[in-house]
């Protein structure tokens, strides 16, 4: 089994006709997605990837003809906010945001909004989903995984490519690895991916991937010791980011304080949690 | 992206919060001018985009226009936290009787606004915060609601301020509020808000960060970052798209990724080396990119090698790979370079750069250690 994304997943591509959107959405479908629809305003009724794929003007016209249940957005970030709003509203369960500079004070909104809605989102700013052999849900490259029990959770991108690819050189096969992004406010934290691993029955293990800034994986160790029973492995990056600087990540900053990996690996191993010194350690530890 | 004191009081201005009469200066001539204008005392502030500006002399307080000239003068010629004085606000001096924090930032665990306030202004709220907690009142604003009135009452009450001044203080806690929304702020602060002798409310200083993700519907404060407070190298890195951040090693980082360039940092370090900086070339890096970013690189003469290392998903390898053989033909360093290309068309990459001579690892470690040796002296 695996979470949020699996084989009954129905994705709609909004942004399919930009240049990401049509490189990722083929990418997606040839690792197996099911990918029903794209939706583009002004665009409505062409087709894309060789006639494959229609193209619908809005959210709300393409889950009613295709009875999609999630939603990946590649659109340029002063548009996303709309994107996600829009798809919230068309009640697709699960929108992942890949976008990356998304003005915070519209993350509060979009948070403040979703709080009363049935919808789930992912990101932003993340490399979204994958479910190895099942589905894929974003840009992680689906040949740096195989399936298995162990559940990824990551602020990051590309090191979470790495984690990944250290797990496949040592025969580790993943159940689902989700991307929740390196934004400082973001739609799915490390503490709801960790209660849906701890409920998954093929997850047995799980690997969490943290940086500097803000103190979710502080809350995530508090979690972590009052409500898991599975094992959890984690590493974190910036040891040698300086305070006050923001490292690539809009949520990647120690802030009067506060943020430091040093607190946050303290307060994971106090718990139990094994932090890693790196993420080729990573596999050694599970 | 921070703005200075002036700048942001003018915006507080801009919604109601009264302000002291003043102009920002950036000559000694100019200072006694607007101090003659003003008339009576003045206070002179350096604007500078660091704290402790006070401590450091950088506030000074002056009788007549002479005396403002000539402390225009010193301050002008003052660097404070290595940050030359470029401009100093003139300000008519207040009589304050009472000193209050008021502040609206974002509170990343509740995913909402909050704002602040305590009795006890003028100091910073990060020490009030950690010896007197008690004495920080905090409302969390819904982002979908905004400031409510009787938030702000909540607040005027919270701190204890006299009822007479209830419904000036509602006014500048709405002004705030708005400011801090209208400019896609991540931080506005009025510290202090000061209670007159003459009984009003008047807000002497004032701080505003705004959000960077915001510039693209803010092109007027696009312009009004103050490059002094940023390495030089780092303002250029932002032209191409880079996101750079200097230290103080001598082993340069290239790396596609921000979570991946601090851990390669960390593992440098671990591996007893010092990163030179910070380089996250992005997604979809193009070789224009990788050329500009191994440009600055070798403009910090601290380096002494560089570690590229890319996991390709998105990027892809072989395009990092003519982009390093295309910025290595133009700029032909004479340090070592170790690179180590994984993910999406890593092969091919591997097969460019053969021709280029260079050091090559499969493994996260094994390229810092090689790294770590080459920048001693020692090439593998």
């Amino acid at each position: 089994m695996s979470i949020l994304i699996d084989r009954e997943t129905r994705l709609i591509v909004q942004g399919i006709t930009g240049n990401e959107g049509i490189f990722h959405t083929r990418q997606m479908m040839s690792y197996g997605t099911n990918v029903v629809a794209g939706v583009t305003p002004g665009k409505g009724g062409e087709w894309v990837l060789d006639g494959k794929i229609p193209v619908f003007d809005s959210m709300k016209i393409a889950v009613e003809a295709t009875g999609a249940n999630t939603s990946i957005i590649f659109v340029p970030a002063r548009f996303a906010t709309d994107a996600v709003f829009e798809a919230a509203d068309a009640d697709i369960s699960l929108i992942v945001c890949i976008t990356e500079g998304i003005p915070v004070q519209d993350m509060m909104r979009v948070r403040g909004y979703l709080d009363q809605k049935q919808s789930r989102l992912v990101g932003p700013n993340c490399p979204g989903l994958l479910s190895p052999g099942k589905s894929k849900v974003g840009i992680i490259p689906g040949n740096i995984s195989i399936p298995g029990n162990i559940g990824v959770v990551s602020r990051s991108g590309t090191l979470t490519y790495e984690v990944l690819y250290a797990l496949k050189l040592n025969h580790l096969g993943v159940s689902t690895c989700v991307g929740i992004g390196g934004d400082p406010i973001n739609g799915t934290d490390f503490i709801d991916v960790l209660s849906m691993f701890e409920g998954d029955p093929h997850t047995e293990k799980i690997v969490m991937i943290g940086e500097i800034g803000g103190n979710d994986e502080e809350r995530a160790a508090e979690y972590i010791s009052s409500k898991m029973t599975k094992p959890v492995v984690s590493f974190i990056a910036g040891q040698t980011a300086p305070p006050g600087k923001r490292m690539g990540h809009a949520g990647a900053i120690i802030e009067g304080g506060s943020g430091s990996a040093k607190d946050k690996i303290h307060a994971l191993e106090e718990v139990g949690v094994k932090v890693a010194h790196h993420p080729e350690e990573i596999p050694h530890l599970l | 992206m921070k703005i200075h004191e002036y700048q942001a009081k003018q915006i507080f201005s801009h919604y109601g919060i009264p302000i002291p009469k003043g102009r920002v200066a950036s000559s000694a001539d100019e200072a006694k001018q607007i101090a003659e204008e003003l008339g009576g005392k003045v206070v002179i502030k350096a604007q500078v985009l660091v704290g402790g500006r006070g401590k450091a002399g950088g506030i000074r307080l002056a009788k007549h226009p002479n005396e403002a000239r000539d402390l225009a003068a010193q301050i002008l010629s003052m660097e404070i936290k290595g940050l030359p004085v470029r401009k100093i606000l003139i300000d008519e001096a207040a009589n304050i009787e009472t000193e209050i924090y008021l502040g609206i930032t974002n509170d990343r665990s509740a995913r909402k606004p909050v704002m602040m306030s305590s009795a006890a202004g003028g100091v910073e709220i990060e020490e009030v915060a950690r010896l007197t907690p008690e004495k920080i009142i905090k409302v969390h604003i819904d982002p979908l609601l905004g400031l409510r009135d009787y938030q702000a009452r909540d607040v005027a009450a919270g701190i204890d301020l006299p009822r007479e001044h209830w419904k000036s203080f509602i006014a500048i806690a709405h002004g705030l509020w708005q400011a801090y929304l209208d400019s896609d702020a991540t931080l506005a602060e009025i510290n202090p808000l000061v209670i007159t002798s003459d009984e009003r409310l008047l807000a002497l200083d004032g701080k505003m960060l705004i959000d960077d993700n915001a510039l693209f519907r803010h092109t007027d404060f696009a312009e009004m970052r103050d490059l002094d407070t940023e390495a030089p190298l780092e303002t250029e890195a932002r032209k191409y798209g880079l996101s750079y951040i200097k230290l103080e090693g001598d082993i340069g980082c290239l790396v596609n990724g921000a979570g991946l360039a601090m851990t390669t940092m960390d593992i440098i370090k671990l591996n007893h080396g010092e990163p030179a900086n910070f380089l996250d070339i992005g997604g979809g890096a193009s070789a224009e990119k990788v050329t500009a970013a191994l440009k600055i690189i070798l403009r910090d003469e601290n380096v002494k090698a560089i570690l590229l290392n890319v996991f390709g998903g998105i990027t892809r390898c072989d395009e990092v790979a003519h982009g390093i053989v295309s910025a290595l033909n133009e700029i032909k360093p004479n340090i070592p370079m170790v690179t180590r290309l994984v993910g999406t068309n890593a092969e091919e990459g591997r097969e460019i750069l053969a021709s280029a001579q260079m050091m090559t690892a499969q493994t996260l470690v094994e390229a810092a250690q090689k790294a770590v040796m080459a920048a001693k002296g020692g090439i593998a």
